[in-house]
């Protein structure tokens, strides 16, 4: 359990990035992460006052602030309208509707988790993380780096694309033991796989979306994969063309 | 110590509480023995509570977040509260019993947000409330039975508190 002496509602970001540059703090976002950690610090730094729970629509994107809800992406008209149901159908297997109206887009992606589903999704989606101090920096990018003690604020998804994804779970709720993602912008297409059970990476990007199902083999078979209580590597193996055909598939049905 | 003045149940009220407390923690400390805490982990629905009107699992909503929220626990959601208890009851969706708090909370959200539920979508929508003795069937019925109720005007005129 995380243990803190005091508890700050950061009434501002520059408050809130300001009192993070110690060691001895850490961000609350959801909290739903967090709780379940063996820790202990002095300042709790809450940015549940700064309202950066919105999903605002752009000309040519979504920018969703980093306390965003799972629940409020999953039941989001503009979203799903826009990407064909993408997150819906990522989002609604994770734990319960009292868990995902609390965990947030923010306290997911920074966590870099391996069995993400929601950093799957938008890592095949392009989209790039606006950090308070550095600025905009691909997902892509981001991902594969430490976390530091900079504050995510949004997530910038770009417009104009189509969206599906597949997971396997060992039950219903549990986190998944493979999840791909595809995206089909301009034409083309990006694959990414998270629960490798590694972070998520991008299997492919940029390539046609009308792929063999022996070329979708082959971009599966370049992505690294491990075993866990979860799923033996060779199962993942086995698996991951499958997901990737199904997730090609949904983009192109939508 | 810190002071978390917030509503409860409709009345505005004040606690003391640690920096690293949770809701249900001090919700328990104010007397609400309905909020059971089970797993402590995210993972079984026990806990349930409302904020703000949605269906939030207090065991790990810091307690300071609460300050200047609208929080509703079983205590006070009165007679819609009953009449899905009687479901529960009359379907035998109850062994033990110590999940229906939780189950209840999260059923009530479902009655407000989505009265028209069919079965495949209550069970999505409360799939976050584990239950270790009902297997679930009998849950369901009683469930279908609030909801047809709820949307027939059968428990009281009055609206689905929350
Ligand atoms: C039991 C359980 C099951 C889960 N199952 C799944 C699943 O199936 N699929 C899935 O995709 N995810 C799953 N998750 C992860 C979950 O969806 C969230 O990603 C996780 O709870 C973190 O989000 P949070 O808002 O609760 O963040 P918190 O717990 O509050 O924070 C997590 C970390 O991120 C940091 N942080 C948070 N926000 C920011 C920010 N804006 N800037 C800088 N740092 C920040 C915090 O300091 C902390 O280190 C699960 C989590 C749990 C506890
Ligand atoms: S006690 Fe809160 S989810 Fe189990
Ligand atoms: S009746 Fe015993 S846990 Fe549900």
């Amino acid at each position: 359990m995380a243990i803190y002496q005091e508890y700050i509602m950061a009434s501002t970001l520059d408050e809130a990035y300001a009192l993070n540059q110690k060691k001895s703090a850490v961000i609350v976002a959801g909290n739903m992460w967090l709780r379940m950690c063996k820790m202990r610090k002095k300042t709790a730094i809450d940015l549940s006052a700064l309202g950066l729970d919105k999903i605002e629509e752009r000309e040519d994107a979504f920018v969703i602030g980093a306390m965003t809800t799972l629940r409020q992406l999953e039941k989001s008209e503009a979203l799903n309208g826009a990407f064909g149901g993408v997150f819906e159908k990522a989002l609604s297997p994770i734990v319960g509707t009292q868990f995902r109206n609390t965990a947030t887009v923010g306290g997911s992606v920074y966590s870099r988790f391996g069995f993400s589903d929601v950093s799957t999704v938008l890592l095949a989606m392009g989209a790039s993380m606006v950090l308070h101090k550095r600025g905009e920096v691909p997902l892509e990018v981001f991902q594969q780096e430490k976390p530091d003690r900079d504050i995510l604020t949004h997530v910038v998804i770009p417009k104009g694309q189509r969206a599906g994804v597949a997971s396997v779970r060992m039950s219903e709720t549990d986190i998944p033991a493979l999840v791909c993602a595809a995206a089909v912008r301009d034409g083309k297409m990006n694959i990414a796989v998270g629960a490798r059970p590694a972070r998520a990476v991008l299997a492919a990007k940029g390539v046609s979306p009308d792929l063999t199902a022996a070329e979708l083999g082959e971009i599966a078979q370049n992505v690294m994969y491990g075993g866990n209580m979860r799923a033996g590597k060779a199962y993942r193996e086995r698996v991951a063309p499958v997901l990737m055909a199904r997730a090609a598939a949904a983009c192109r049905e939508v | 110590m810190m002071t978390v003045d917030f509503t409860l149940n409709g009345k505005r009220v004040s606690a003391m509480v640690e920096a690293d407390d949770s809701l249900y923690k001090m919700l328990r400390g104010l007397g609400i023995s309905s909020v059971k805490c089970g797993c402590e982990t995210t993972n079984c629905g026990l806990c349930t509570v409302h904020m703000d009107g949605k269906a939030v699992l207090s065991c790990s909503v810091p307690a300071p977040r609460a300050a200047g929220h609208d929080i509703w626990t079983l205590e006070g959601m009165g007679r819609l509260a009953k009449a899905l208890g009687d479901c529960l009851a009359d379907e035998g969706a109850e062994q033990c019993g110590f999940c229906a708090p939780g189950l209840m909370m999260n059923v009530l959200a479902l009655a407000k947000e989505n009265p028209n539920a069919t079965d495949e979508e209550a069970d999505a929508y409360l799939a976050g409330n584990l239950c270790r003795c009902s297997g679930y069937m009998s849950q369901r019925r009683a469930v279908r039975r609030f909801l047809d109720g709820v949307v027939s005007g059968e428990w009281e005129k009055e609206e689905v508190q929350a």
